[in-house]
């Protein structure tokens, strides 16, 4: 696989606790063969991912930020996947209004028992992120401009 | 902050693909770990006794142990701290096992993956607090779903134990499964003589509540206290006043309504009381076969029932109960033949299920236990039992064995001979599976004391000839094909998931597979728990069982709720949300969309503020991304630990990344 044999690239996961962590889980217990890319970061909900989590992963320097919940109607919270679903959408669509590449950051819904749906949606997306390759560098002098431009806007 | 990092070998679990011991040098250089070093089994008692004295030693504040999956070990983990006299939320795991050293065999990446793991843990473990549980009563009453052998095994075993038992069942009747079956294997003992006296048990138990004809249709509250909504299906019949004479089955004009009991071979009257034994034996109309129902005539029954039970006006009603615990035990449902069109399955008459041949068997069923073709009524002297329909067959997506299949056929073919001791039984089989304790010999009892002749190889045919069928299929054994007359055909059909089941599912909170089936917490170690605390699984709803292994999760769920309610209080997990006060504007964003109403509204010096109702709050966090000021933190989960994990992931690539 591609994504393997290249240099690896950042990518952060967030995963919920209850459907695609276990699915993770389940993936290695399988010992399904995985790019080492992506690490993930645990959270109790998708519902308590917090879409500037995705932002300030991907402004930082990720080059690719995967986020992945419980199946929709199946939250272990009843209903937080629904807020992170909703939430998500209107991030994708708002990241290249921040000058993100939204083909960074994608969702995915993975169950607990899932593990061969995990392994895939991990190197699918790490080869994904690979196709795109590293994420642009930011210009320092850029960012203190515009920092300086907000602040005077303000 | 001091913090010790231990880094597991698991054995070769991790070592294998990972340079632990580089793990550990590299976690020496992070901020604030004082002590760091690899240990050969983390979890065992040698290894918890080592973070402990090092705890001790070092006077750590904190430990990150990198090792397998916190849903594994982290409660392991937490005792371990607490026994060394520290606070157990100031623990964090990097998971090296599942998330790297499983999934890749590269030690150089691995390694690289394991360092960086254990630098989000730390991170985060420098946000972490110490933070205590509160304690909160528990309602000592349990639900059990399902009136199957496992609930009832389940319900009677908690009962017995003093608590108070709210038992729902779909169907008109307790039973489930086995008391359709004639005999069980491997004893041949009678199913309802065995089950029968459980079923009046259930009745009786001064500890039980009944309710027949119902479905959950809601579920709120946590662990301790759930509040469970049940919906009664109308039966058209007051059971309060029926008595379960069965004058109104015997008047009632309408005779074509499906006899579900008997698996729709015959069928009953439009008013039934399901089957002899039914508990409770009441009868309740099909208001799709009712005359008077569908068409406003008759009403036979009302006029002649003793009581005055008859009500047609009856409508669907809801009951709200409050339990503390419930146990799961929907069952399973069998797979539907007809989808295998090569058997002719529903297009030939006998060509049947080998439930709907259970019922033949049976001395209470339809023919009073005389085997006869469904077509004519004929006996069969050639019958052909075919195996896996619907278990381990990925084209008709059931890759799984059944388990039971082989059981019970073997079963069949033993009754076939003792009903009629001139016919012939063939079995085509994939592989015997008889794993059980005296199964094996059953299976052999059947093929050389009985004369079942097993044939390995599957059916690829199955067509009409002069009033018999042509049974056209492989003898994979001796390479031949085969053709056997045969008069009738039972297949044996798989277990498939409860229809519904998903459904349920999403009303409690667990979850299930991809089958269907509910998923276990752990698929050893906590088999009868669900992840959803106070839900705990039993029998056939988890995966195909047979009934000795259905009475057994029957009653380990029985004895998990009952080690739940032996203490007047359970703690509650501390890992819940908190408002601060200064920060929260009171706009009540989070109180709209906490999914468990546990955020209130309260006044604070005139002011509006949020507050979380500790015991209501189940830790999801929701509340926390949406509150707009950030004043609504979930502990353990705050946004600056998440933030840390970010950023100490993202710390190389920033300063790569500005030019």
């Amino acid at each position: 696989m591609s994504a393997v044999d290249a240099t690896e690239l950042r990518i952060v996961g967030f995963l919920c606790n209850w459907c695609s962590y276990g699915g993770a889980d389940t993936a290695g217990v399988g010992r399904f063969q995985q790019p080492t890319d992506l690490r993930i970061i645990r959270v109790p909900c998708s519902g308590r991912i917090d879409p500037l989590f995705v932002v300030k992963s991907l402004i930082n320097g990720a080059d690719g930020v995967l986020v992945s919940g419980c199946h929709p109607r199946d939250c272990h919270y009843s209903e937080g996947n629904f807020y992170a679903r909703r939430r998500l959408e209107v991030l994708k669509k708002f990241l290249p209004i921040l000058g993100i590449d939204h083909r960074r950051f994608e969702y995915t819904w993975v169950s607990a028992s899932e593990g061969q749906k995990w392994k895939t949606v991990v190197s699918t997306f790490t080869e994904h992120i690979h196709q795109l390759g590293p994420a642009p560098k930011i210009n320092r002098e850029a960012l203190v401009l515009a920092r300086t431009l907000a602040a005077k806007a303000v | 902050m001091k913090i010790g990092v231990f880094v597991c070998h698991c054995g070769s679990n991790i070592a294998g693909t990972v340079d632990v011991k580089a793990v550990a040098d590299q976690a020496r250089t992070l901020p604030e770990v004082v002590f760091a070093s690899d240990t050969m089994y983390a979890c065992s008692e040698p290894g918890q006794e080592g973070i402990i004295e090092a705890i001790k030693e070092h006077g750590l504040d904190g430990v990150v142990v990198a090792s397998c999956t916190p849903r594994m070990h982290e409660p392991t983990f937490r005792r371990t701290l607490e026994r060394a006299g520290l606070n157990r939320y100031m623990f964090e795991m990097a998971n090296i096992r599942e998330h790297v050293s499983w999934i890749g065999k590269d030690i150089e990446a691995n390694t690289r993956k394991a360092v960086d793991l254990v630098a989000m843990a730390a991170a985060k473990l420098t946000h972490d607090k110490g933070l205590t549980s509160k304690k909160f009563s528990v309602n000592k009453r349990v639900m059990v779903i399902g009136g199957g052998v496992a609930g009832i095994q389940a319900a009677l075993d908690c009962a017995d134990g003093g608590l108070e038992v709210v038992l729902v069942e779909k169907t008109p009747s307790i039973g489930g499964k086995m008391s359709k079956l004639d005999k069980t294997f491997p004893t041949i003992d009678c199913s309802s003589c065995i089950l029968g006296p459980k079923m009046v048990d259930i009745a009786q138990h001064p500890n039980i509540t009944l309710y027949a004809s119902s479905e959950v249709s809601g579920l709120k509250g946590y662990v301790g206290n759930f509040e469970v909504t049940v919906t009664n299906k109308a039966s058209y019949v007051d059971w309060d006043a029926c008595t379960g004479c069965g004058l109104c089955m015997e008047k009632c004009p309408s005779k074509k309504s499906r006899d579900v009991f008997n698996e729709e071979i015959g069928t009953t009257t439009a008013i039934n009381i399901p089957f002899p034994q039914a508990i409770p034996r009441k009868a309740s109309i099909d208001p799709e076969y009712c005359l008077k129902l569908t068409k406003g005539k008759c009403g036979v029954c009302e006029k002649l029932c003793p009581t005055k039970a008859i009500r047609f006006d009856q409508v669907d009603r809801e009951v709200v109960e409050s339990v503390g615990a419930i146990v799961v035990a929907t069952g399973y449902d069998l797979f539907d033949h007809t989808r295998y069109g090569e058997y002719g399955g529903g297009r030939y008459a006998d060509v049947i299920t080998s439930m709907q041949y259970e019922r033949l068997l049976s001395a209470s069923g339809p023919t009073g236990g005389h085997i006869k073709r469904p077509s004519d009524g004929r006996e069969p002297e050639n019958i052909v039992f075919i195996q896996c329909v619907g278990s381990r067959d990925k084209s008709v997506g059931r890759p799984y064995c059944s388990g039971f299949c082989c059981m019970y056929t073997a079963k069949q073919a033993i009754l076939t001979k003792d009903h009629l001791p001139e016919s012939q039984s063939y079995v085509f089989y994939m592989d015997i599976r008889a794993p059980g304790k005296m199964y094996d010999e059953f299976t052999r009892r059947a093929m050389e004391d009985y004369g079942a002749k097993y044939i390995r190889g599957r059916v690829s045919m199955i067509h009409p000839k002069g009033g018999r069928y042509v049974v056209r299929g492989a003898d994979t054994l001796m390479g031949t094909a085969v053709e056997i007359e045969a008069d009738l055909v039972v297949l044996a059909v798989g277990a498939e998931s409860a229809k519904g089941a998903p459904q349920l599912a999403e009303k409690l909170r667990i979850s299930y597979d991809a089958y269907g089936f509910y998923m276990e917490s752990h698929p050893k170690l906590r088999p009868v728990e669900t992840n959803t605390a106070g839900v705990y699984l039993a029998g056939a709803c988890q995966g195909p069982k047979d009934i000795p292994s259905s009475v057994g999760q029957g009653s380990a769920a029985a004895a998990k709720v009952l080690a739940l309610f032996s203490k007047d209080q359970v703690e509650s997990d501390p890992q819940i949300s908190e408002v601060d006060i200064k920060r929260c504007v009171g706009c009540g964003k989070c109180i709209e969309t906490c999914p468990y109403s546990a955020i209130e509204a309260i006044d604070f010096r005139g002011e509006p503020k949020a507050s979380v109702i500790e015991t209501i709050c189940q830790g999801c966090g929701i509340c926390t991304s949406t509150c707009p000021q950030g004043a609504i933190q979930l502990q353990h989960f705050t946004d600056n630990q998440i933030l840390a994990e970010v950023n100490v992931l993202c710390q190389q690539s920033m300063q790569q990344n500005y030019e």
